[in-house]
């Protein structure tokens, strides 16, 4: 054992303390802004099946999603809804083999994150104009 | 007797028994809520801060509720599907079963509520 190569091999991540590398990053956000747009889609059934139950039920869903929490859980599900769909197109350029490499997955993540703020900014200029 | 070799029975179905089904129906979902999306978002967008009247009016146009049936309907089937992945990734033996159960009944639960609500707005809004 006495020429066994220590300290100079290749180490494994170390969950707790290794920093993730953007194309990881975007990769996870994939899966949360999947998962976390339940919350938009709820508010807005919860909306639509009040309209046609009553007056009362629907002027306390119109109230909520007009209010201030309204409005930031459809702000957000509107960029996670960007996020998620740019994320997804990259999947199908994955899919056909293409951007796979390193340096094209961190360019893609780029892409993804200043694409998915540009697109939910201009739906908000659209949505207030 | 089966007229089919175990290996003919085997090919691409892999250990779930559907092979790359599952992996196939998120591609044709997702490239169906590429279109949906921004159309949906379009259609939402127009009726937040109606009148009661109004969205129903809204809602029972034929683009408007047509759009959003489509996008809650492909939406929430990529979701069920979408979640699976994140059970299985996550939870395991009967918690795995029981959530991927539970998440086909929310999903399903999304769906028919939606359907039912527009629904009620395409055939309640009178004929202009």
């Amino acid at each position: 054992m006495a020429d066994v190569n220590r300290g100079n091999r290749p180490l494994s991540p170390h969950l707790q303390v290794y920093r993730l590398p953007l194309p990881a990053i975007t990769s996870i956000m994939t899966r949360i802004t999947g998962h976390a747009l339940v919350a938009g889609i709820l508010l807005l059934v919860w909306w639509l099946v009040a309209a046609v139950s009553s007056p009362g039920a629907f002027a306390a869903a119109d109230w909520v999603l007009r209010s201030w929490i309204g409005f930031l859980v459809m702000l957000g599900s509107t960029w996670a809804l960007w996020f998620h769909l740019l994320s997804g197109v990259r999947h199908l350029f994955y899919d056909a083999g293409m951007g796979l490499e390193i340096e094209d997955a961190k360019r893609s993540s780029w892409g993804i994150i200043i694409g998915s703020v540009a697109l939910t900014v201009l739906s908000l200029i659209i949505f207030f104009t | 007797m089966r007229y089919i070799t175990p290996r003919k029975a085997a090919i691409g179905m892999g250990s779930a028994r559907t092979g790359t089904l599952h992996h196939w129906q998120m591609t044709v979902t997702s490239a169906a809520l590429l279109i949906l999306t921004p159309l949906f978002m379009i259609v939402v967008g127009g009726a937040i801060g109606l009148e009661r009247a109004a969205v129903i009016a809204h809602f029972g146009r034929p683009f408007a509720g047509i759009v959003t049936a489509l996008f809650i309907v492909v939406g929430m089937i990529h979701f069920i599907k979408g979640t699976r992945i994140m059970l299985d990734d996550y939870l395991h033996g009967t918690a795995n079963r029981v959530a991927i159960i539970v998440s086909h009944i929310f999903g399903w639960g999304v769906i028919a509520t939606a359907l039912f609500a527009l629904a009620k707005m395409a055939f309640t809004t009178p004929v202009i």
